[in-house]
């Protein structure tokens, strides 16, 4: 299926339909990220039972360094 | 102690964490400052750079208390929007609002971050925002129910230090929620100047991360926010217009 992470539209395998696996898929080093779905915020308890659909808007944020 | 919302502090020095080229000086400009303080951005992930160390991954979460900001937020939404992604980390209960009306000066929007303030309390947030030097737009966030007003000494990065001290020992003076003197501050006298004025606190960044040796700086930045409180707690002698000699009158061995 095709989703949008960060801006960027991505071709992700239809079994990697879940937001903590995408997350995994990933291999992050940092910690600590925040996800939104479609503009919701979804907290870190609900990342094993969000299913991604077809066209799923991802943000990935995180903090960095700023004053 | 630095009293904000439910937390306390007792160190004065806010300190930011952006444009530090190193992360182990970093880490070592932290400790110098003595802060307790530490802000952040908030920003999308760069998947190109997913394997890069975190500083925020080098911090014991138990010494510092993070206090992001809504930084890139032109308008309210966006701010509001910043800082439930912030909250969303589990990390932190405070926020500086921060939202720019103008690329050139980044001097804040006070419409728009009123607007912001006023959301995010409902919200439930510890909000603390920044605001240029107006007195009466300190006034009316602290009416609204803001935790803390953060007057800029000077634009952003500039380093132009104290160019207000009027306003700014009004807004103290009539606070009554902690000031922290945000931005715009470059030297140690700026901070100790911050904070003979009776400021709360100072918070600082590029003056550490841009200077020559920021470890150092940290640490100079720490001792001008001491010095300045100090002072400020003694009361200082009043500004007289001639001299007043230190030394008796009495007992001239020249009579």
């Amino acid at each position: 299926m095709n989703i949008i992470v960060n801006g960027q539209s991505m071709k992700v395998d239809d079994e990697l339909n879940h937001v903590d696996q995408l997350l995994q898929s990933f291999n992050l080093q940092v910690k600590t990220v925040v996800v939104e779905l479609n503009r919701q915020i979804l907290m870190r308890e609900h990342h094993a039972s969000t299913v991604l659909r077809d066209g799923d808007r991802i943000e990935i944020v995180h903090f960095v360094g700023g004053g | 102690m630095l009293k904000i919302g439910h937390h306390s502090f007792h160190s004065r020095l806010l300190l930011g964490t952006g444009k530090f080229d190193d992360l182990d000086v970093q880490s070592q400009a932290v400790e110098a400052s003595g802060t307790e303080v530490l802000t952040f951005a908030v920003r999308r992930l760069n998947l190109e750079e997913r394997g890069k160390r975190h500083f925020l991954d080098t911090l014991d979460l138990k010494r510092y208390t993070l206090l992001p900001n809504t930084a890139g937020a032109s308008n309210a939404e966006e701010a509001v929007r910043t800082a439930e992604l912030a909250r969303a980390s589990g990390l932190c209960d405070m926020i500086k609002v921060e939202v720019i009306g103008d690329g050139i000066t980044l001097l804040p929007d006070p419409i728009e971050t009123y607007k912001a303030c006023e959301i995010l309390l409902e919200k439930g947030f510890i909000v603390l925002p920044y605001i240029s030097d107006d007195v009466i737009l300190a006034k009316r966030l602290q009416l609204l129910g803001v935790h803390a007003v953060m007057p800029g000494a000077s634009p952003i990065g500039a380093g132009r230090g104290i160019i207000n001290p009027y306003n700014l020992e009004i807004i103290i003076e009539q606070a009554v929620v902690p000031v922290i003197v945000d931005a715009g501050l470059r030297s140690p006298k700026d901070a100790a100047y911050a904070m003979e004025l009776g400021a709360d606190g100072v918070l600082l960044n590029t003056a550490v991360s841009g200077s020559g040796n920021p470890v150092t700086m940290a640490k100079a930045m720490r001792m001008g926010v001491e010095a300045g409180r100090l002072a400020y707690e003694a009361g200082m002698i009043p500004i007289k217009r001639y001299a007043a000699a230190s030394s008796p009158a009495e007992g001239m061995v020249h009579t």
